[in-house]
């Protein structure tokens, strides 16, 4: 079974006279422990198809199922649920939380699930470890490099044990050589952790770091090809 | 839902990290409490000095003083007639229905020694119902009797500030003191009464019978000529038909005619009081109407900077939207952080209120009660104003849309 199946998914803004259509219909199907890389131009509708597999938006039309639960039914709050037990959010701006150290950036999601002070403590500490964050912990983002600060955001995104890892243009912040490093983080991630992760870019360079590729046009996939 | 104890800790942080901002909202809720304090400290304080003045003056009082002399024309002040009489308090006493005691004063200042110690005072020649009559008790010694006043006795009973300037701390019972000169016996000692309405010590008096004061110390310009005489009605239902019953048996008494005007004027004095009473609760009230205005603009300071915060944090807020907190999360941390600026606020503000009451009374002179039931009531008060103008800005936080608060620069 996919872990994330979308059947026919539409996404229409009904913006005055004509409506948008962000999503013209959309059938993908991504497997566990899949590395997807998602391209287009802007305006194709890879970020609002990023958007609903989050489950920070909901179709218009047509189906989402993810890891067998279908998503386009639920309210607010069930999103919510989603998001933090099945979902990694990693963003081109990081977006931690200025002014809070690395280990209370990670220990976030698990504010928001019932899990105990001391397992949280613990938890966030080995994610941060497995990223190399050692002796980091008590730094703030303005402390700490565009590279770190992404690897603190990476933590935060696997400490539920999520099994997707959603990346909207991760490298876009980062010089050529730091995009590296953190491409090969992801690979790792994907190879030894069974992470799924699909990632938004425009970049070949990076898209290149995955195994499959599809890409986006006014709405619609316009090729869908798994690389060597 | 998350654990309450992470989202108070959430909501300390916020506020923690911005600690400038944070104060500075605190203080509309600081001084808003602080004044609602203080001004029901001052108003109750007041009230209560009243209320206590009305116990020392006695209860249920009214005074008959006598009236004034036309001499050609020429009006003399209240008092220059001398018009009362003895017989007219045994009269009031006995006639009037609405009258418990009426006793008859006939006072003066004059020089007490004992020993090698003397003091002037107010000397006040009366009758045995004093006592009733002023809500008096004795510590030590006796009430004069009939007799004394029958046979002129030389005997006194002393206000406790007398004792303390002649007696040092010795017994004064049995002992004698010179009152003009002409030797008395004290025979009792008067419990402390404190100060009056008008700050006059009441315990600086000595009462002689009225007959001794008549006879010996004063003179009478005609027999039976007393200065006052002091009236305790049966309630304070009866007292305005004590004013008119002896208003309308002195008439009688003293042959005034129709059209002619009182030689005598009646005062209730607890009326007087219970009006200044009322006006000093109708000022407590006021003040704290005041201060709660200022309360109600602390919250609404709070209730802005709530809402410039919800919108400076926007990502934030959508950052923890994305990693999973519901709209209750959202909600609550706000809130919290509300209450928790409105509820430290009011800490400070009550320790700031107890402050400024002291120091009212200390420099001001003013009677300041710190009321825990006004101390709860400010804490309660400063949490609903908290939970109620969080609450807008809770809520709107809630609704934002994840992505638009994601992407908001």
């Amino acid at each position: 079974m996919a872990l994330i199946e979308t059947v026919d998914l539409y996404k229409i803004y009904d913006m005055g006279d004509s409506p948008v259509h962000a999503l013209d219909g959309v059938s993908v199907s991504i497997d566990h422990g899949d590395f997807v890389a998602i391209m287009g131009p802007s305006g194709s509708g890879k970020s609002t198809f990023m958007n609903l597999i989050g489950c920070l938006d909901q179709p218009t039309r047509g189906l989402y199922r993810l890891d067998g639960v279908d998503v386009g039914r639920l309210g607010r709050d069930e999103l919510a649920a989603i998001r933090n037990a099945k979902i990694g959010f990693v963003f081109q701006g990081f977006n931690l939380l200025a002014r809070t150290t690395a280990l209370e950036n990670v220990e976030l999601p698990m504010l928001y699930n019932s899990i105990s002070a001391s397992d949280r403590r613990r938890k966030a500490l080995a994610a941060l470890k497995t990223l190399g964050l050692e002796g980091r912990e008590h730094h703030t983002p303005q402390q700490l490099s565009g590279g770190q600060q992404q690897r603190v955001a990476i933590a935060r995104a696997l400490v539920n044990d999520a099994p997707v890892l959603l990346a909207d243009e991760p490298t876009g912040n980062l010089d050529t050589k730091t995009s590296v490093e953190i491409m090969e983080l992801m690979v790792r991630l994907n190879r030894e952790a069974r992470i799924t992760i699909v990632l938004v870019t425009h970049e070949p360079d990076i898209a290149a770091y995955s195994k499959r590729i599809i890409r986006f046009l006014d709405g619609v996939v316009v090729s869908d090809e798994r690389r060597g | 839902m998350i654990g309450s104890v992470s989202t108070v800790r959430i909501s300390f942080r916020a506020l923690w990290v911005n600690k400038m901002r944070s104060f500075l909202t605190m203080l509309g809720i600081i001084i808003g409490v602080g004044a609602v304090i203080t001004m029901i400290a001052v108003g109750k304080g007041t009230s209560e000095q009243v209320s206590k003045q009305i116990a020392t003056v006695g209860s249920n009082m009214i005074i008959v003083l006598p009236g004034s002399t036309t001499a050609g024309g020429v009006r003399g002040g209240m008092g220059t007639q001398m018009t009362l009489t003895r017989d007219d308090a045994e009269a009031i006493e006995r006639e009037c229905s609405a009258v418990l005691y009426a006793a008859p004063i006939l006072s003066g200042v004059a020089q007490i020694v004992y020993g090698n110690q003397n003091w002037a005072t107010s000397v006040q020649g009366t009758a045995t119902n004093i006592l009733a009559v002023r809500d008096l008790s004795l510590t030590a010694g006796r009430n004069f009797t009939d007799q004394d006043i029958r046979n002129s006795t030389k005997v006194c009973i002393l206000g406790q500030t007398v004792v303390n300037m002649l007696f040092g701390g010795m017994e004064p019972i049995n002992q004698t003191v010179r009152i003009k000169k002409v030797p008395f016996m004290v025979i009792g000692v008067l419990e402390s009464k404190g100060q009056s309405v008008i700050g006059r010590d009441q315990d600086d008096v000595i009462y002689i019978p009225l007959t001794t004061a008549q006879k010996r110390i004063f003179g009478t310009t005609f027999p039976g000529m007393v200065h006052t005489i002091a009236v305790k009605a049966r309630s304070a239902e009866d007292l305005s038909r004590a004013e008119e019953q002896i208003t309308q048996l002195l008439r009688q008494r003293h042959r005034i005619g129709p059209k002619q005007e009182d030689d005598f004027s009646v005062r209730n004095l607890t009326q007087m009081l219970e009006l200044a009473q009322q006006a000093a609760k109708a000022m407590a009230l006021l003040l704290a109407a005041i201060a709660s205005i200022s309360l109600l603009v602390g919250g609404i300071g709070i209730m802005n900077i709530m809402l410039v915060s919800v919108t400076e944090r926007t990502r934030e807020i959508g950052i923890r939207m994305a990693v999973g907190a519901k709209t209750w999360d959202i909600r609550l941390q706000f809130i919290i952080e509300a209450i928790t600026l409105s509820l430290i606020g009011g800490m400070i503000g009550i320790i700031l209120g107890i402050i400024a009451s002291q120091l009212l009374s200390y420099f001001a002179g003013l009677t300041t009660i710190i009321s825990p039931l006004a101390v709860i009531l400010a804490v309660g008060f400063s949490g609903l104003v908290g939970v109620f103008f969080g609450f807008y800005p809770a809520y709107k936080a809630s609704l934002l849309n994840p992505i638009d608060a994601l992407r908001y620069e």
